[in-house]
């Protein structure tokens, strides 16, 4: 018996998102009144979402539809099990606390860009990524996935006249099409392997699936959806597109916009393929290495504070990559319950991530729109021009780099369990892949938190460094309720990880071959491998609580007498100007010098001397700092050009010779008539 | 509930926990009092630490007008971390005061709080020593996680549990072949219990030169009741892991035994800050490597 009616609450959400599309449209220079009509469907469309999927996921009733089109190979089908309803619930608030955010974060859009035009998008692009979720037939799926790209790609150019932004747009239209024609490969192929488009088909014909077809399967989707999760190195969108796009958008792309790639990848590894060799999880297991490692490492070296957070959301894939590539491990050496125990690892994170990332983009939108500026070497100060923002992004800083107490920490303990009982396998090759992986968890962990130091602080603390830091105010009402909501999430799903164990364990359910022999989940306690590990973090909560109240206690009883003054920074006598300060830039030097191998640092000095000739006395040094981009040296423009060199020589054939042409037909025919007659 | 009205092993708990914050200022003064005897001074006594709390507590404190709450809040929340990883150390009693705490995860996760938080308050004066040190402690933290995980993993995967007080229970049953790897692990932790103390070769604790600081200079705006706090921090983060250091690589056999255990290692770190040098700065992630790649191969030799 379900909650609430799921075909009731299914047209609420696709009519009240179609209607907030047309009426957005039909208020074409009223930005006022698109911004309040598009916004509020888009509420009730993310709440009836949520509903339907706390309806599933509680009764676990699966919900399917399906309807023929005229087109004979196209049905409209839907299906909503546990899965789905889990995703539905993540988008679904995600999108809600977006749209609240957008109330009060667009109104600086106003007279600027065409508000009708945001809203008419949003609405497509938020009811789009219901459909993804929930289809289940391959072309409809193509349908709306291309849907969900294209209207995503209007948001991401919406402030169309900066150049920037519409080359990052560009950038973001093709890989997102590169991604789709893996993603049609695939489908063709399984098309070809079982006869159907439909998914419930490709699982049924799981089992008798050749080996090597099912490599190819995985190889496919592993490029297509990889691409739109941001796996490196088909991750280089990412950093351009979510910094050009508006802070709610960015904060929905990557939040929720790159999960619909892993949830797909998690349909096919773990229900259309059959038990796959070793190997395919080893790549996935490696790919997220490598994704975590490179994606924070990148990250350090930016100081346009929205870089920073999308560089982020690529090592967080990789986190999600690393459960879910000791799962398919696991799922070939024919253990899945341990295997269990890096997918609710990688689900917990997934969910994770969404939060304290949506999060962190909320308030990077609040100070950028303070300032003017996403450049973090001119902020500075802001903690006491927006204390709330700060005390948010705080929340968000310390749940992303996987601290005690807050939720980043619960999902990666689970994600290194799941390492760690690989380490007692046979095979040495396995072995050093779990070695790897786990040196890459640990590290990544450590530099997180140095990225968040400087992003945090940089930005938040000492004093401000450009004029518009002096004058920021803090973000209206709605801004601020929506980040409150996201922090006290963040450290919920933190403080009481065995309650959301359970519901992922009712999401796992989807696949029945999971068995939850390795995980014990009792009141505050989550056991795994009969005692191997135990996680409890309640306790932990209140015992550092109360070590900071005894600790605040003892001080306030022995120093009642003395008394606080208040001075000047310590500067050894010179005055105190905001270059004193420690930038983004000089932070993290260190660490790009240490790692210089990897990222390719370059460092290049130019000198204006007053007299060329003496070269003595200098004018101006201008001292430029850079990163190779080895995706683009090493693999993006060999790849173009050998595409080039190719058409190149394919252009031979338009010699302009009319005679050749007639060669070219004559010979085409005889081909085809000796073909018909064989 | 039983016989009277606190139970005895709560008891005994809450002792073996106060017995950290108690001790570790008596640890400092010893590894100082050695390392002045090494060269050849009469050193200050070995209480001296107690006297510089009890003197730092009774002064006023100046905070800087370009502080916020985080300069503010940053000790208690430090000393707080301290004083939760001094309760999931078994003493006496298998039961520590917050088993939950006890896992090695749960542990290395909590020092990362405690540096986040040093590293903001270096960060908020808005000095340049602040932010240095700040900077410099986030490189080494990061890659000492490398070290510290492999080196108890290690223990862990030997003792097949992640917990430390199941994992000092289980040490004495170990198969004697795994000392070896054992052994190297001991080696790895120990460079990480010097990089994440500050001690030699990664930072000097004496040092008054701001240039070359690490841990002193985030902590160079401190005055007062808030210096003290940090202080005792520190001291309660050594001792912490002078006790990890030698119970959980070698089995322990009884209270007097472990604390001469810690005593030996205190002498270590003395002995070794007053023979060798401070290491330049970019040497350092040499080191820290290296201690990860003998936790690898500590954990791989464990695994043949």
């Amino acid at each position: 018996m379900m909650l609430f009616e799921v075909p009731f609450l299914l047209v609420i959400m696709l009519v009240s998102l179609g209607l907030g599309a047309l009426g957005a449209l039909l208020a074409w220079q009223k930005d006022e009144l698109a911004h309040l009509w598009g916004s509020l469907t888009a509420a009730i469309g993310s709440a009836a979402a949520i509903l339907t999927g706390a309806s599933v996921l509680s009764s676990g009733e699966v919900f399917s539809w399906e309807a023929p089109t005229s087109f004979l190979l196209l049905h409209l089908a839907l299906k909503i099990d546990t899965l789905a309803a889990f995703f539905l619930i993540i988008i679904g608030t995600i999108a809600l606390l977006a749209t609240i955010y957008g109330v009060s974060y667009l109104r600086q859009f106003y007279g600027h860009y065409r508000l009708s035009s945001f809203l008419f998008f949003y609405n497509i692009f938020v009811g789009s990524l219901f459909l993804v979720i929930t289809a289940e037939q391959a072309l409809y799926f193509l349908l709306v996935w291309e849907i969900m790209s294209l209207s995503s790609y209007f948001l991401v150019i919406f402030e169309h006249r900066e150049d920037a932004n519409r080359r990052a747009g560009l950038k973001y239209f093709v890989m997102t099409h590169v991604a789709t024609t893996f993603i049609s490969l695939m489908f063709l192929t399984l098309y070809a392997a079982t006869g159907s488009l439909r998914f419930a088909d490709f699982t049924a014909g799981a089992a008798v699936l050749p080996v090597g077809v099912a490599s190819v399967v995985f190889l496919l989707a592993l490029l297509g959806f990889g691409t739109k999760a941001g796996v490196i190195p088909l991750h280089i969108w990412l950093p351009d597109a979510h910094p050009a796009a508006p802070a709610s958008i960015s904060a929905l792309m990557s939040g929720v916009m790159i999960k619909t790639g892993i949830f797909m990848l998690l349909r096919v590894c773990f229900e259309w393929l059959p038990i796959g060799p070793v190997w395919w999880g080893v790549v996935v297991l490696m790919l997220g290495a490598l994704s975590s490692l490179l994606g924070v490492l990148y990250a350090l070296a930016e100081h346009d504070i929205k870089r920073l957070l999308a560089y982020h959301s690529v090592e967080n894939i990789g986190i999600i990559l690393l459960g879910m590539g000791s799962g398919l491990i696991f799922v070939s050496l024919g253990q899945p319950a341990l295997a269990l125990v890096g997918l609710l690892g990688a689900l917990y994170h997934t969910m994770n991530h969404a939060i304290f990332k949506t999060l962190l983009f909320f308030g990077a939108g609040a100070v950028v729109s303070a300032t003017g500026t996403k450049n973090m070497e001119e902020y500075g100060g802001l903690i006491k021009r927006m204390p709330y923002t700060a005390g948010f992004f705080l929340v968000g800083c310390l749940a992303i780099s996987g601290i005690v107490p807050f939720n980043g920490f619960a999902s990666e303990w689970l994600i290194f369990q799941s390492l760690f009982a690989g380490l007692g396998g046979s095979s040495s090759l396995l072995q050093g892949s779990f070695i790897l992986a786990i040196a890459a968890l640990a590290f990544t962990g450590g530099l997180a938190a140095a990225c968040f130091v400087k992003a945090f602080g940089v930005t938040f603390l000492a004093r401000p460094r450009s004029v518009a830091s002096e004058r920021a105010v803090e973000a209206k009402g709605p801004m601020v309720a929506s980040m409150s909501v996201l922090a006290a999430l963040c450290l919920a799903l933190g403080v009481w990880p065995s309650r959301v164990v359970v519901v992922l364990q009712r999401v796992a359910s989807v696949w029945p071959q999971f068995t939850s022999d390795a995980l014990a989940v009792a009141p505050n306690m989550i056991t795994v491998r009969e005692g191997f590990g135990g996680l409890s973090m309640w306790p932990v909560f209140v015992g550092l609580v109360a070590a900071v109240a005894v600790g605040a206690v003892m001080t306030g009883i022995v120093s009642r007498r003395q008394r606080v003054r208040l001075g000047a920074t310590w500067n050894c006598g010179t005055p105190l100007t905001p270059r004193m300060e420690m930038s983004a830039t000089a932070f993290s030097r260190s660490l790009i010098i240490m790692w210089r191998g990897v990222l390719r640092s370059t460092k290049q000095t130019e000198v204006e001397y007053l007299d060329a000739q003496m070269r003595y006395f200098a004018r101006s040094r201008t001292v430029t700092m850079e990163l190779l981009n080895i995706y683009s040296h090493f693999l993006y423009r060999p790849a173009a050009r050998l595409l080039f060199r190719l058409s190149h020589q394919t252009k031979r054939i338009q010699s302009g010779n009319v005679n050749m042409y007639l060669l070219y037909i004559f010979v085409t025919l005889c081909a085809l008539l000796l073909w018909a007659t064989a | 509930m039983g016989d009277g009205v606190i139970p005895m092993s709560l008891f005994i708990g809450i002792l073996q926990w106060l017995l950290v914050p108690a001790l570790s200022p008596l640890v400092v003064g010893t590894v100082r009092k050695i390392k002045a005897r090494l060269q050849n001074r009469q050193g200050a006594p070995i209480w001296q630490p107690y006297r510089q709390l009890w003197k730092l507590w009774h002064k006023d404190e100046v905070i800087s007008t370009d502080a916020s709450w985080i300069f503010r809040a940053a000790p208690y929340i430090v000393f707080g971390v301290t004083l939760v990883l001094g309760a999931t150390i078994p003493v006496f009693q298998q039961e520590a005061l917050l088993p939950a705490a006890g896992d090695f995860l749960v542990i290395i996760y909590l020092l990362s709080l405690s540096t986040f938080w040093l590293a903001l308050a270096g960060l908020d004066v808005g000095s340049p020593f602040g932010g240095l040190g700040a900077s410099r402690e986030m490189t080494m933290t990061a890659l000492t996680e490398g070290s510290l995980l492999f080196s108890l993993l290690t223990v862990a995967l030997a003792t097949k549990t992640t917990h430390i007080s199941t994992m000092i229970e289980r040490l004495p049953d170990l198969a004697p072949v795994t000392f070896i790897p054992l052994f190297i692990a001991f080696i790895a932790f120990c460079v990480a219990l010097l990089a994440e103390n500050k001690r030699y070769p990664f930072d000097n604790p004496a040092t008054h030169l701001e240039l070359t600081m690490i841990h002193e200079a985030m902590i160079l705006e401190y005055s007062g009741k808030r210096l003290a706090l940090l202080e005792w921090a520190a001291a309660n983060k050594l001792i912490f892991f002078l006790w990890l250091g030698t119970t959980l690589f070698w089995p322990s056999a009884g209270l007097v035994i472990a604390l001469i255990k810690v005593a030996v290692l205190a002498a270590g770190v003395a002995l070794l800050e007053s023979s060798s040098a401070k290491l330049r700065y970019f040497r350092l992630p040499d080191v820290l490597w290296m201690a990860w790649l003998l936790g690898v191969a500590a954990v791989v030799l464990l695994a043949l």
